[in-house]
């Protein structure tokens, strides 16, 4: 089932008081267009390619970062691709990433053909059977409210699925050269080779 | 049984040490298991056991913008799981270290080991990757060395190949 929250709302409300350790990998396409529309930020590695790998680029930074916490936010085809990620991750169980999908059962980059979980398939269900510490299924304003508070706080590996409304907002292009995006999220967080 | 006797999983286990490898990504392979069993049992290396290799390639960029090291351990096989990811290291310049134990060649037994197998090399050099390939054992860490220069000091995709002279042919426990 898609839902009616509207995708760059859902996006604004979650990072609306974003603490200065999250950092945030969005899926490619239309998250990172939802990302960018915020505004730009060098704590941001946008994806443009690489389908089906945000969630693991969310667990190497994790790791890395102990300290700092993670949120990858992407789309339901990005992560159906890389389902396997989540077993990958939750045997793992890093304290400081949640991994985010904004669901609405269609692939939009690519024309709004239905995606598995139109049909029924429950990634939050996947999420818990891998052994996600929290797992949500946001289906409103007050679930949304509540997960913006836990990604200010959260200490378990968290997974929630946001159910928003299958819409194709103006498409917010960022920073597309890759190098750069890898420098300047370094640079960003201070570390070196 | 030569994959337990040989030393050179130590050695490369300890141009790891050397390189300050902290995160190493792998699906479970028998060419691998001596390397995979010291990772595991070291206390400053995330072991990440993985589902598919693709999956490693993009746990190495998360680590590299993390600011760790990573490396990912695979059989001939896996190399073709993760080619449409290598394009995140490509267009990013990701340091990409892999060893790959290498099937389908000396002595296999199992016909559906070849086509893979077969390909990897030229598969590996059109993804703009270096290749090296190790038949004896004394070779082994010196190519490793060099693989985790050209990987994390130039930033590129670095395969190192464990031919399978090297590694023995799989031997079959009833």
């Amino acid at each position: 089932m898609t839902g009616a929250l509207e995708r760059r709302a859902a996006m604004a409300m979650l990072l609306a008081e974003r603490g200065a350790d999250l950092l945030v990998v969005p899926g490619l396409g239309s998250t990172t267009w939802d990302l960018a529309a915020l505004g730009d930020d060098e704590r941001n590695f946008y994806l443009w390619g690489a389908m089906g790998g945000a969630a693991m680029i969310g667990l190497g930074l994790a790791l890395a970062q102990p300290k700092r916490r993670v949120a990858v936010i992407t789309g339901d085809g990005e992560m159906l691709m890389g389902m396997g990620s989540l077993a990958t991750i939750g045997i793992q169980r890093p304290r400081n990433l949640a991994v985010i999908v904004f669901d609405n059962g269609v692939y939009g980059e690519t024309g709004m053909q239905p995606s598995h979980t139109q049909s029924g398939v429950d990634l939050v269900g996947v999420a818990r059977g891998c052994g996600f510490g929290a797992c949500l299924d946001v289906r409103d304003e007050a679930g949304l409210a509540e997960l913006a508070r836990r990604l200010k706080s959260f200490d378990d590996t968290l997974f929630a699925r946001v159910a928003i409304a299958a819409d194709e907002p103006p498409r917010v292009l960022p920073l597309r050269d890759g190098v750069a995006l890898k420098e300047r999220f370094r640079a960003a967080l201070g570390v070196k080779a | 049984m030569n994959v337990q006797m040989a030393d050179w999983p130590d050695r490369l286990f300890a141009t790891f040490k050397r390189a300050d490898i902290r995160q190493v990504g792998y699906v479970p392979d028998a060419g691998h298991a001596r390397l995979i069993e010291r990772c595991r049992a070291d206390a400053d290396i995330r072991d990440v056991v993985l589902t598919s290799e693709e999956e490693g390639v993009a746990l190495a960029a998360g680590a590299w913008l993390g600011g760790e090291r990573c490396a990912l351990l695979m059989q001939s096989s896996g190399v073709g799981n993760c080619v449409n990811m290598f394009s995140l290291a490509r267009t990013c310049r990701f340091p990409l270290m892999m060893l790959v134990t290498m099937r389908g060649e000396w002595e296999e037994f199992n016909p559906w080991q070849q086509p893979m197998g077969g390909i990897v090399e030229p598969l590996l050099k059109l993804c703009e990757a270096e290749v090296f390939r190790a038949t004896m054992p004394d070779e082994v860490e010196g190519i490793a060395e060099r693989a985790v220069q050209l990987a994390f000091g130039d930033e590129r995709i670095v395969a190192v190949l464990l031919s399978q002279q090297l590694i023995g042919k799989k031997v079959w426990v009833k």
